[in-house]
């Protein structure tokens, strides 16, 4: 084998199976660097705000942040100073109204300007796709005649090298790819190695892992290898691209985890005034993210009544049969 | 319950509840339909109820064939996971749902709309310094160039939301398309359902022109309230307003709590 392509992962993940399971402080601190290009994705389903919130504890700076939404917990980023260029395809507080911090910066660019990469979704999509196959680049039939090419450089057009006999040439429209220093996603459960289990929206996350060099997932719980391997078709992502589990129940509130925990939509609605006031936003980060000493202080300080009133009933999978050869 | 002044002629249906149950209307014989949540989830819904029985809605989120116990507060919310006939990836619901051309019907929102259905949703002023930013595409570039035709709903049609030029173009119709070099696939943009009334073009080449009005507007109002000189059908209809029916079914049945209806 030659030496590795200058954008291949790394090829220690490969070593014999060890444990892999850290905690979200020495996570971030090992695999987040300030000047990182970190990823973060989660498309509105298991969104990993804890890991956004425990950068923002250790105080990162000039992170290029790669995120397909860019929401709450882009605009918590952005308000901490952490974050000075933004890769994404939708700016917004989901349906719920707007990102004051964001908003503020790239149309006054106060308290300073944010570099902004824009794509569409599929354009994000394509970026990671090729990312995570080391293709130098992917195609899409989107983007003819729109104006985020004039905006974006990386977004070119190529001619198709194949065309059907009598047709004329075709062109088509190209993304980059993106390869993160980091991709940190999260997830309803793995095991101690890595292998991870996602159900409901499985969103991008295997291709924002796929793409980074280094991976971190966060779970609700870590569960026994056996429980993994008794529904191997669950495992979105396997061991050998994950560097590091961390265990964090309610790591994804105010989003969801299917299954454990519904959306804090109250949250989603009160966020567009706080962060309409920058020193109603900077208290709420002193007080909900530098005054709690990491997530489970943070889930404590949510109460019983909120965590009480998004929790969710049961709605069994029936199993299906692997089958043993006998 | 909000009462819209002036704009219709019945004075206890809302605005949202008008533009859904018109929208409704319009996705007789389709199959396939795109919907963000808000208005065109209220259509989609009432749709399923009325013209459109087998009408399937996929959500962005990649839920296809939702059953959901509750009216869903967002795309990808949990109620529409549960019971769902399928759960797709974001690649896959990108690449071989939309993409890939099985989609009828696209709903789309937008800050603005030019004469041939192009759609501004990234920002107003200059997108080096805007005034406003807004989201951007979201997936309504891809929507856009990939359904079989697209409809879109405005709450207000005056001139600012139908400028004869646009601030920025996030989603271009297949005109912009085609002059840029890119074969085009879907129609565009084919319905505007405004509360003023209804504008509609068939796809290449043509400019949407005012086809319904609805009760007591007149066309000079829907001329004056667009920022082009607005082509007029040779019949304009009026629009029959939301009949009981629709009503109850949109009140009692779609959204019950009025999450959507205000």
């Amino acid at each position: 084998m030659g030496p590795a392509a200058p954008n291949s992962p790394p090829a220690d993940r490969r070593r014999p199976p060890t444990e892999k399971v850290t905690t979200m402080r020495e996570a971030i601190a090992a695999y987040v660097h300030d000047g990182d290009t970190v990823c973060l994705e989660g498309f509105t389903h298991l969104i990993p705000t804890a890991a956004g919130h425990e950068i923002i504890r250790q105080r990162r700076k000039d992170l290029k942040v790669v995120r397909m939404t860019a929401d709450i917990v882009v605009d918590q980023m952005l308000a901490a100073g952490c974050v000075t260029k933004l890769v994404s395809s939708f700016v917004g507080n989901s349906s719920a109204g707007s990102l004051g911090e964001l908003r503020r910066r790239i149309e006054k660019g106060e308290p300073e300007p944010l570099e902004f990469e824009e794509y569409s979704h599929y354009g994000m999509v394509g970026r990671y796709l090729a990312g995570a196959q080391r293709l130098p680049f992917y195609p899409l039939r989107s983007y003819g005649g729109s104006d985020l090419p004039s905006v974006n450089p990386a977004i070119r057009k190529v001619m198709s090298p194949y065309m059907a006999e009598g047709e004329q040439p075709e062109a088509l429209y190209v993304v980059p790819p993106v390869h993160p220093d980091v991709t940190i996603v999260h997830a309803q459960r793995a095991d101690r190695l890595g292998n991870t289990q996602v159900w409901g929206l499985t969103g991008v996350q295997a291709e924002a892992v796929f793409a980074a060099r280094r991976a971190v997932v966060v779970v609700e719980e870590v569960v026994p290898d056996e429980v993994v391997r008794s529904d191997p078709n669950r495992t979105v992502i396997p061991a050998h691209a994950v560097d590091a589990v961390v265990v964090c129940p309610w790591g994804a509130h105010p989003s969801f985890a299917q299954g454990y925990y519904d959306r804090d939509n109250d949250f989603y609605r009160a966020w567009s005034q706080i962060s309409a006031d920058p020193g109603r936003l900077r208290s709420w980060i002193d007080e909900w993210i530098h005054g709690t000493r990491d997530h489970a202080d943070y889930v404590a300080k949510l109460g019983a009544e909120l965590r009480s009133r998004l929790a969710v009933g049961e709605a069994l999978s029936l199993p299906v049969n692997y089958g043993r050869r006998r | 319950m909000t009462v819209v002044p002036d704009r219709t002629v019945t004075q206890d249906v809302t605005s949202s509840e008008l533009l859904s149950v018109i929208a409704s209307r319009e996705l007789v014989g389709r199959h396939t339909v795109f919907a963000g949540i808000g208005l065109p989830t209220l259509a989609a819904s009432l749709a399923h109820l009325t013209v459109a029985p087998g009408l399937e809605i996929v959500y962005e989120s990649g839920v296809c064939g939702a059953h959901p116990s509750h009216l869903p507060e967002t795309i990808a919310d949990s109620v529409l996971i549960t019971d769902a006939e399928a759960v797709l990836s974001i690649p896959a619901l990108f690449g071989y749902v939309l993409q890939g051309g099985h989609i009828d019907v696209g709903f789309l929102g937008a800050a603005q709309i030019d004469r041939w259905g192009n759609l501004n949703s990234s920002v107003v002023g200059d997108w080096h310094r805007p005034k406003v930013r807004l989201p951007g595409s979201g997936g309504a570039m891809e929507v856009m160039a990939n359904s079989r035709e697209v409809f879109v709903v405005m709450r207000r049609h005056e001139q600012r939301s139908f400028p004869a030029a646009l601030d920025f173009c996030t989603s271009p119709g297949p005109d912009r398309a085609r002059a840029d070099g890119i074969r085009p696939r879907g129609a565009g943009v084919t319905r505007v359902i405004t509360d003023l009334g209804i504008l509609a073009r068939e796809g290449l080449g043509e400019e949407l022109r005012l086809v319904a009005v609805h009760p007591g507007i007149t066309v000079d109002q829907v001329r004056s309230a667009t920022g082009w000189d607005l082509q007029v059908a040779d019949t304009v209809d009026t629009v029959e307003p939301p009949t009981a029916d629709e009503l109850r079914l949109l009140r009692e049945d779609v959204d019950p709590r009025r999450v959507y209806l205000r």
